[in-house]
């Protein structure tokens, strides 16, 4: 197994205070992986440091084998940030052109990827329209479609399925399926909702910056003698206070 | 390439908003006709009540266009000035001139004051020839507006340049969208540059349409080249944008980088030379040396009404060209909150 991701003793702080904690893990190419975790526990921080836009305080993250920050790495990796960065007064075309122009791609790449993306969200037929006119659910689209923009190795989503509807829900997590079998995509998803958790292939459990639980969903529920995500998740949460 | 990206999305942008398009190529010319025709107005004429006054006095009232109304034997002075609405009252008791000023507006008052005086004094002195005036810059006709034009221009082409690129680059740093950037492989000089060529673009049709407006349109004043009054704006457009785009990293609203102009903006109109800088106390003639627009007005005053020719202006230039480099130097950093790297 390849690993793409390592996170080794990561601890970041914002002057006092400790946002997260002697962190340890690995990716494996290939796999989903979900952060969850409450609120504030850190996850978007974690996420945001793999990506290579904050510093861990102490520690160090690679990503395929690269030190992380490094601008290079950054055409390898798919961020869809929790909340939509868009330009409302631009159409979702003239978004997807722009983000995709910042990658190195031939035009005949970037018109193909474009449409693959916007077909994946379902956003094909309202591309025209300004992304000031979209609902909130066609913008998480849009974002995720952005992410996916120039093929990259690793997607790290920052709660991608906020606010869409349960059967768009149910195809993109088929789609994420689909990307890690076929295309060997490493994935990173950050969620609340235990029914995905439940579609990861690991589970990270984050609460106030530690990592208190790591495994495959099965191994999770097991160790907790849970029957449901949700139960992993409060037995989880009780057993570390 | 990716720099060409994104200045191409600025365009977009920017052309979608009709509204700042407008705020940034009419309102100066808005603004600069209006200071034009308030500074510009003719001084009414005056009219003044005479009393025993010689004829040939009256004449020379009459040249100097202030209207004449002849009175004898008046009770009231102040009473017949009020009733016949006349700003003065002239009247000669035993060889001895009397006046009487109505004084509602001083500054009227003590210009009509001056008037008569004068020619009180030429009557007496008996002169046929008026007196030869000399002017070193401009001419008789030269108004206020001529003299501050200069300056004004390039305040508004630095005001409006600052606004727009300041709430510009805020917006894209307020709806995510600069962070999000930082997620791509761009770099932050390339952001920074992207910016720069973005809004500098606009910027320069700002100030060619301000600057030719001013000068053929309202007929301000140009001695010198119209090459360097183009020059100096567009180096003071570049340093509006560098310090508007600086100033929007320590803004977390529109509402916040309005407040920067109280702050940034206004004292600088009063260091730029409208205002004479001679008599202030020297630890505020010092603070002048840290406004772009001081530099910028000097040398926009310099070419405009006193005719410099480039050599002459060349050390604001250079301080704006510092100015520029300093600030885009600092916007680099400033982008290090958004990623280290």
């Amino acid at each position: 197994m390849k690993e793409t991701i390592s996170i080794q003793n990561v601890s970041k702080r914002f002057g006092q205070k400790m946002v997260l904690q002697d962190i340890n893990f690995r990716v494996e190419e290939g796999k989903i992986n979900g952060f969850i975790g409450p609120s504030g526990a850190g996850k978007t921080t974690l996420v945001k440091m793999i990506v290579g836009m904050d510093v861990p305080s102490s520690g160090s993250i690679h990503v395929l084998d690269h030190t992380m920050p490094n601008l290079n790495i950054l055409e390898e990796i798919g961020y869809m940030a929790q909340s939509d960065a868009l330009y409302t007064e631009l159409t979702g075309m003239e978004n997807l052109k722009f983000f995709a122009s910042l990658y190195k791609l031939n035009k005949a790449e970037r018109h193909e990827r474009i449409q693959y993306a916007a077909g994946l969200v379902n956003l094909t037929e309202d591309l025209t329209k300004k992304v000031g006119a979209y609902s909130g659910g066609m913008k998480r689209r849009l974002s995720l479609a952005i992410a996916l923009i120039q093929d990259p190795k690793i997607l790290l989503l920052d709660e991608p399925t906020v606010g869409i509807d349960p059967e768009l829900r149910f195809s993109i997590w088929n789609e994420l399926e689909r990307m890690k079998n076929e295309e060997r995509k490493t994935i990173i998803v950050t969620t609340h909702v235990m029914d995905e958790a439940e579609r990861c292939d690991y589970i990270a459990m984050i609460r106030d910056g530690a990592l208190i639980a790591w495994g495959t969903p099965k191994e999770l529920k097991e160790r907790y003698h849970a029957s449901s995500f949700d139960e992993v998740f409060l037995n989880a949460g009780r057993e570390n206070q | 390439m990716r720099t060409a990206a994104l200045i191409k999305r600025i365009f977009q942008q920017m052309l979608r908003d009709k509204r700042t398009l407008a705020l940034l190529f009419v309102a100066p010319l808005l603004v600069l006709t209006l200071m034009n025709l308030v500074f510009n107005g003719k001084t009414v004429d005056s009219t003044i009540g005479v009393e025993n006054v010689s004829p040939a006095m009256i004449t020379q009232f009459k040249a100097a266009d202030i209207k004449v109304e002849t009175f004898n034997q008046t009770s009231s002075t102040k009473n017949t000035m009020e009733k016949h609405d006349l700003d003065a009252f002239l009247k000669i008791e035993n060889g001895r001139p009397e006046l009487t000023l109505l004084n509602t507006d001083p500054t009227a008052a003590k210009s009509l004051q001056m008037k008569i005086k004068q020619m009180l004094s030429t009557q007496k002195a008996a002169a046929k020839d008026p007196i030869q005036t000399h002017y070193i810059y401009g001419s008789k006709d030269t108004g206020f507006f001529d003299v501050v034009s200069p300056i004004l221009i390039g305040f508004f082409v630095f005001f409006f340049v600052f606004l727009i690129s300041g709430v510009g680059l805020l917006k894209e740093r307020t709806t995510g969208t600069l962070e999000r950037l930082m997620a791509t492989p761009i770099k932050r000089g390339e952001i920074v540059l992207a910016y720069l060529i973005g809004f500098g673009a606009f910027a320069v049709i700002q100030t060619i349409i301000v600057v030719f407006y001013a000068i053929n349109v309202l007929d301000v004043v140009l001695v010198g080249s119209i090459w360097n009054v183009l020059l100096v704006n567009l180096l003071l457009a570049l340093v509006a944008l560098s310090l508007g785009i600086l100033l929007s990293s320590f803004a977390a609203s529109e509402f916040q980088m309005v407040q920067f102009i109280p702050v940034v903006v206004i004292p600088q109109v009063f260091f730029s030379g409208i205002f004479p800088i001679e008599g202030m106390a020297d630890w505020l003639q010092a603070l002048t040396k840290i406004m772009p627009l001081y530099y910028a007005a000097d040398a926009l005053k310099g070419v405009m009404y006193k005719g410099f020719a480039f050599s002459d202006i060349m050390g604001d230039i250079l301080v704006l060209m510092i100015f520029a480099a300093v600030f885009i130097i600092l916007n680099l950093f400033a982008l290090k909150k958004y990623r280290k790297l």
